[in-house]
């Protein structure tokens, strides 16, 4: 009888079709995305990297990442603390509400920020009168990014600190801590691969949203394109060796968050498995 | 006995500190940022009434983006159901050279920003592209027509499916696929009656997470799809045509029957879930 380490044609097929799939559906597009960024040779690419208008999308996303991340991460920590650490009424609501960004289209992400803050929404005209704008600039892509991005970290963390329990945090408050060495000095240390993985992921969106920054953005050039838009926009003057270099960075970046998540969840393991769970 | 005196202050549920600090902030940021904004667009829509309510959707160009969005994501939800299983079947069951390779990339789809991926399936699949030229001389047309929106939300949905059957398989004991092999029953019976029930569930759970995405999906799919009104057209480029109009209302009422849709999904995966534990305990 042929033994379960054997490979059997079967097997053999399986593999094969199994990874042509994935070569065809995934290494595909993203050989592709080299291929066409660097058709003209590298100068080509860097150049239409250092492009005024693809500088300031540049800027513009690394600056909208630098607040929607920072904040959804402080959201998470608190939402984890919150949530994992505690028993109350109303729980599976809050978490259910923390999914939701998730669950909702792109589109109506950046919709329902229009619907408030746009001219005919619910604050434009009070907005207007004081001069404030939101939608259509800066702060309206800060807001949907964040709406995106929200549940990142919140996810990662909420699961993670359910299964290690609270005895450890327990144990130092019996000690004498307070609630900020807890969480400096036992929860923190705990927690960081995933709260590292949560960043990562968190990050990668919000650097890479298309619908939602879309919708609120108003496609100014050199203002309020961030690097997804400033695609569309090459792409649609049919400047395709500039479209594709900057997908190429966008790639590029994908790529790195993917080898960094593999390499985090063997460390996240770790914590779910010192964890008892 | 004589240790408990020692502690007097024994942790009970909630004597940790920073409850009420921690939940305030997490409530009024949720509530800030995702249910007031999602509040405002249900009123804004609710001010159209029954009437004006029917009176955009059967609306033909609304009927055809619903038909195709929702049609186009089921399809391929079913497409990325059969080919994840088969994907994390060979990941998790078999050892290959590469194999960590392929199982790491198979989150590209999600970390790829979804500008990334339209632009690139499209040159991929346009008929003088790498595959879409090969396709042409067949005959299929892919990008530029609704083919070109499956495409782009198979490539989507592929990892919702295969993460979620992914830990379920590797739990699966082996040794009752062996006993019916030893028993006689044909590969296919194996499959059929000992592998696919207890992985029924995660299938699901992937299947419709695949499908939630796909309906909503915008940025891979605009380039791609050719977006001609009543045949290619879907309903988050009608919401952005219909704001680019002024039109906020008829926004506002696709985007709460797209936030309503939303809803039904996460009730359906806590549905297969709920079903799950009850019946296979995971």
């Amino acid at each position: 009888m042929a033994t379960r380490s054997t490979l059997s044609p079967a097997r053999i097929a399986l593999i094969i079709a199994a990874t042509a799939v994935l070569a065809v559906f995934l290494v595909l597009p993203l050989a592709l995305i080299f291929v066409r960024a660097l058709g003209g040779g590298i100068g080509v690419a860097l150049a239409a990297l250092g492009e005024p208008d693809a500088l300031a999308a540049i800027r513009l996303t690394l600056t909208v990442a630098a607040i929607a991340v920072p904040l959804n991460l402080a959201f998470g920590l608190a939402a984890a603390w919150a949530l994992a650490k505690f028993d109350f009424r109303g729980k599976s609501l809050i978490i259910t509400f923390v999914d939701l960004p998730f669950a909702v289209s792109p589109v109506v992400s950046g919709l329902i920020y229009v619907l408030v803050f746009g001219l005919q929404g619910l604050l434009g005209p009070w907005l207007q009168a004081h001069g404030v704008r939101i939608v259509f600039a800066v702060p309206g892509i800060v807001l949907a990014t964040i709406f995106v991005t929200l549940p990142f970290v919140a996810r990662e963390l909420i699961p993670l600190m359910q299964a290690q329990g609270k005895r450890e945090e327990e144990a130092a408050f019996v000690l004498g801590a307070s609630g900020w060495q807890i969480f400096w000095h036992v929860t923190l240390p705990n927690i960081r691969w995933g709260l590292l993985y949560g960043v990562l992921l968190c990050n990668a969106r919000a650097m890479g949203e298309f619908g939602a920054v879309s919708v609120v953005s108003g496609h100014i050039r050199g203002l309020t394109d961030t690097l997804p838009l400033h695609i569309e926009v090459l792409y649609n003057e049919y400047n395709l060796p500039a479209a594709f270099s900057v997908a190429g960075l966008l790639a590029l970046l994908a790529l790195v968050t993917l080898v960094a998540k593999s390499l985090l969840e063997w460390r996240l393991r770790g914590e779910y498995q010192a964890a008892g769970g | 006995m004589s240790v408990i005196p020692l502690f007097p202050r024994v942790p009970h549920l909630g004597t940790l500190p920073g409850f009420r600090r921690t939940l305030g902030f997490t409530v009024a940021y949720v509530s800030l940022l995702v249910l007031l904004p999602l509040a405002a667009l249900v009123l804004r829509a609710s001010g159209i009434g029954w009437a004006g309510l029917a009176h955009v959707v059967a609306d033909h160009r609304v009927l055809a983006a619903f038909r195709v969005s929702f049609g186009i994501a089921a399809a391929a939800a079913v497409f990325d159901a059969a080919l994840g299983l088969l994907v994390a079947w060979v990941l998790v069951r078999y050892r290959f050279p590469g194999r960590r390779l392929f199982d790491a990339l198979v989150d590209l789809p999600i970390a790829l920003p979804t500008a990334v991926a339209g632009i690139t399936l499209t040159e991929l699949y346009a008929p003088n592209g790498w595959l879409g030229g090969p396709l042409a001389a067949l005959g299929i047309k892919v990008a530029f027509g609704p083919l070109g929106i499956f495409v782009a939300l198979a490539f989507i949905g592929l990892p919702f499916v295969v993460r979620s059957v992914e830990p379920v398989l590797a739990d699966l004991p082996k040794d009752i696929e062996e006993a019916a092999e030893t028993l006689g029953a044909s590969p296919w019976q194996i499959f059929r009656r000992v592998i696919l029930p207890p992985l029924a569930p995660a299938l699901m759970t992937g299947l419709t997470l695949a499908f939630g995405r796909g309906i909503g999906e915008y940025g891979s799919v605009i380039f791609i799809a050719g977006n001609m009104p009543g045949l290619s057209e879907i309903v988050p480029l009608l919401i952005v045509i219909k704001l680019e109009q002024y039109d906020y209302m008829g926004a506002a009422v696709l985007g709460t029957l797209m936030l309503a849709a939303s809803f039904l999904i996460m009730l359906a995966i806590n549905a297969i879930q709920n079903w799950s534990h009850a019946r296979l305990g995971h």
